[in-house]
């Protein structure tokens, strides 16, 4: 077996993505936590947590750009490369997405709890198994299973539809509650993009391992995908 | 450590002085007999050489005086007839064995005939032309000389032509063919055209080879006293006059042998310079 | 202009050794196409087959059909008319070492009978800067051995030659193989000229330089033809898993 550096370059990178992702997730975890049990403590964490988000992904863009530079890679190591600068992206917008989501509970705590007509929880978890099984699509290069997250971004949508028209009537019926209601409907945002970007980092995967371009898939074939296999 | 590795680097360089120095000890003992020889031709010979020389045949014996034109001229016809014979030939065989019968057995056949008539002595060479030609004919003759002299030039002429074309890369060879140049064309106008300066080389090793030979013409040429342009009779030669003159008893006699062989020498010498400059008029700036 | 090529069960051999096996392929007219493999897979011997220089060998062999435009090249033709419809520049620069530079270029012709001193002038100048050679040389077109020149201009000196009998294909072996990167780069943009008028077939082991100029890429292996496709396709997503392991290096 030849080019056993860049080999272990390969892995070296795909470790480093890993440790990112790692960060990212636990990030939305903690922000879905803060936004349970309202500790703002855990508010902290997702705050401190962004610098070193932001470190990596610089430091994985600067590495890949390294092996793109230096090892003319071809074939799946080239697709393998342009994914995991995709995928960094996708990663560090998600840590944006959790540091929102806690400044978003930061806030509602000061101003006190309500009850509001939308389930942020169940949305929270549904994207957040998004964003877990996107990444384990990733670790075990299965593109039936990033397939398989592509499928669920549709119930996220689905929630993010509801909550807006529902926040946005308690907005115009019970104005005492805009407040309450508009930062609801912020995390309700940041949750769907959470959902994108991990419908994103499947389709990244499925790029790398198959080759095959599925992104936008509805638009351009109308709801069709042209590249799945079988 | 250090010490160790100065002692072995002065023994070193101690050795390769003396190799260059048993080298040039080498060199100068080989081209000291040539200088000498040369040297001591000039001594005898030079303060005998004068216009007379070349414009005169030979006095009867008794008489001083005369020259040695018939035979310069001589040996110029005898060398042109064997040239003749002996470059076509020799360049011929040598452009099969090197170009069109590579591995062939009659390729191996031809150049073992070869080396084996490089090694045949002048004299036998002598003996066959006379078979050859001398007999049939009923007499002596310049063609008969010639033949002996061309017969002697052939196998020299083609082994340096096989060589000089076997060095030619096969990439000039490829490039000729890929134009769409038919083999033996290619042959001709580019592959011979590339040895072309090693072939002349070969042909003048021959001929000063054969410019010398006095053997073969003993019972060909037979040498004549007198001027002669007939290719018909036989003909004077220079070494083959300076051996007659050499080996008879009169002083006069040997020194015009003395002169005899300086002007050989020298005339071979010029003759090959001037097909050298000739040749390299026409060669370009850079060529190889 | 170019023409397509059109391969179909071509095998070769040297002796007993089976060089080539079973090829089938069609080689676009007026594009390059860029012949890989590791050394020893039979590309060279494919090429040599194109314009029959692969029986110069005497123990060579060729079974098989190769039709250039309309003419089956082993059936119908002989040697010599195919090599001047098809051009070669070969790996290592071999121009004439005793010839000008005009003479060079003008060999082909020459050799075959051409004689008219103001065509021959012509088709040198535009071979030459067909070539993007003629503003190099052309102060001493007839004074300079084509053997003085530097490797990169002895290699355009040889494109030149080979583009002056008007092919209607050029065959290249590695051309820049021998070339420093300028030189290489010369030669590629040459390469890109050049596609409009003749059909090109280009043998590198540089994966880089192929995806750089042809449309399609075959990959040889063992004297089998593995894959044939664009050059996209093939170094961004190739089907077969030997291709794949051959471009990223992960064999020989």
């Amino acid at each position: 077996m030849t080019r056993i550096r860049f080999q272990q370059s390969l892995e070296d990178l795909k470790e480093q993505l890993l440790v990112m992702a790692g960060l990212a997730e636990q990030s939305i975890q903690r922000a879905i936590e803060a936004y349970r049990v309202r500790d703002l403590s855990i508010c902290d964490l997702v705050t401190r947590s962004e610098n070193a988000i932001n470190r990596l992904e610089r430091e994985i863009d600067q590495a890949a750009l390294d092996l793109l530079a230096m090892e003319q890679p071809m074939a799946g190591d080239l697709r393998f490369i342009l994914a995991v600068i995709k995928i960094n992206a996708d990663l560090e917008r998600v840590g944006d997405s959790a540091k929102a989501i806690s400044d978003r509970v930061r806030h509602m705590e000061q101003l006190g709890a309500v009850e509001l007509p939308v389930d942020i929880p169940k949305m929270a978890t549904l994207a957040a198994a998004m964003v877990r099984k996107s990444l384990q699509s990733f670790i075990e290069a299965d593109p039936e299973m990033a397939r398989s997250v592509l499928a669920m971004d549709d119930a996220v949508d689905t929630m993010n539809k509801a909550a807006y028209k529902a926040l946005t009537k308690v907005m115009e019926e019970q104005s005492h509650l805009a407040a309450q209601a508009l930062n609801a409907l912020m995390i309700s945002r940041a949750l769907e993009r959470v959902a994108d970007h991990a419908t994103n980092i499947s389709e990244d995967v499925i790029f790398w391992v198959q080759g095959a371009d599925v992104r936008h898939y509805k638009s351009v074939t109308g709801g069709r995908d042209p590249n799945a296999k079988g | 450590m250090r010490q160790e590795y100065t002692l072995r680097a002065k023994m070193r360089s101690g050795i390769d002085g003396a190799a260059t120095g048993l080298a040039i000890l080498s060199t100068v003992l080989v081209v000291a007999p040539l200088v000498a020889i040369f040297v001591y031709l000039v001594y005898k010979g030079a303060s005998s050489i004068n216009l007379d020389f070349f414009i005169k045949v030979p006095k009867p014996v008794g008489e001083s005086g005369g020259g040695m034109a018939n035979a310069i001229l001589g040996s110029g016809i005898l060398l042109g007839i064997g040239s003749v014979i002996g470059v076509p030939m020799g360049i011929a065989g040598g452009v099969y064995l090197a170009e069109f019968g590579r591995g062939t057995k009659l390729a191996n056949a031809i150049r073992f005939t070869a080396d084996v008539l490089n090694g045949v002595p002048s004299i036998v060479m002598g003996i066959a032309a006379y078979s050859l030609v001398v007999i049939p004919m009923h007499h002596f003759s310049a063609f008969s000389g010639g033949v002996a002299l061309g017969i002697m030039m052939i196998p020299t002429v083609c082994r340096t032509t096989e060589e000089m074309l076997l060095m030619v890369p096969n990439a000039v060879r490829e490039a000729a063919l890929a134009l769409g140049v038919p083999n033996w064309l290619s042959v001709l106008a580019i592959t011979v055209r590339t040895a072309s300066p090693g072939i002349i080389t070969g042909c003048m090793l021959a001929f000063a080879r054969v410019a010398g030979e006095t053997a073969p013409l003993i019972f060909t040429a037979f040498g004549n006293a007198f001027w002669s342009t007939n290719l018909n009779r036989e003909i004077a030669a220079l070494p083959l006059q300076i051996y007659v003159y050499a080996i008879s008893p009169y002083d006069e006699w040997h020194r015009l042998a003395w002169a005899g062989a300086l002007v050989l020498i020298v005339l071979i010498v010029l003759a090959v310079s001037l097909v050298r400059y000739v040749t390299s008029r026409g060669v370009l700036k850079g060529a190889s | 202009m170019g023409v397509g090529i059109e391969v179909t069960n071509l095998n070769a051999w040297y002796g007993t050794n089976h060089t080539l096996q079973d090829i089938n392929l069609h080689i676009p007219a007026n594009q390059a196409t860029a012949l890989i493999g590791p050394s020893g897979c039979g590309k060279s011997t494919f090429v040599r087959c194109l314009n029959r220089m692969h029986e110069t060998n005497p123990i060579a062999r060729v079974t098989g059909s190769v039709r250039i435009g309309d003419i089956d090249i082993y059936a119908d033709a002989k040697p010599v008319e195919i090599r001047r419809r098809v051009g070669m520049v070969f790996q290592r620069p071999n121009p004439f070492p005793t010839m000008s530079i005009y003479d060079n270029v003008a060999a082909g012709l020459k050799l075959n009978g051409y004689r008219n001193r103001h065509a021959l002038d012509e088709i040198v100048e535009r071979s030459l800067k067909n070539s993007a050679l003629w503003d190099e040389v052309k102060d001493d077109l007839k004074k300079v051995s084509g053997a003085s020149l530097s490797g990169g201009q002895q290699q355009r000196l040889c494109i030149a030659r080979a583009l002056a009998v008007d092919p209607e294909v050029l065959l290249m072996d590695e051309p820049a193989s021998a070339l420093d990167p300028v030189s290489t780069s010369k030669i590629e943009d040459l390469i890109f000229q050049l596609k409009s008028q003749y059909t090109i077939v280009i043998v590198t082991h540089n994966m880089q330089q192929a995806a750089r100029v042809a449309e399609k890429t075959g990959f040889f292996l063992n004297g089998r033809m593995v894959e044939f496709d664009s050059t996209h396709k093939i170094f961004t997503n190739p089907t077969d898993k030997r291709t794949e392991d051959y471009i990223t290096g992960r064999f020989g």
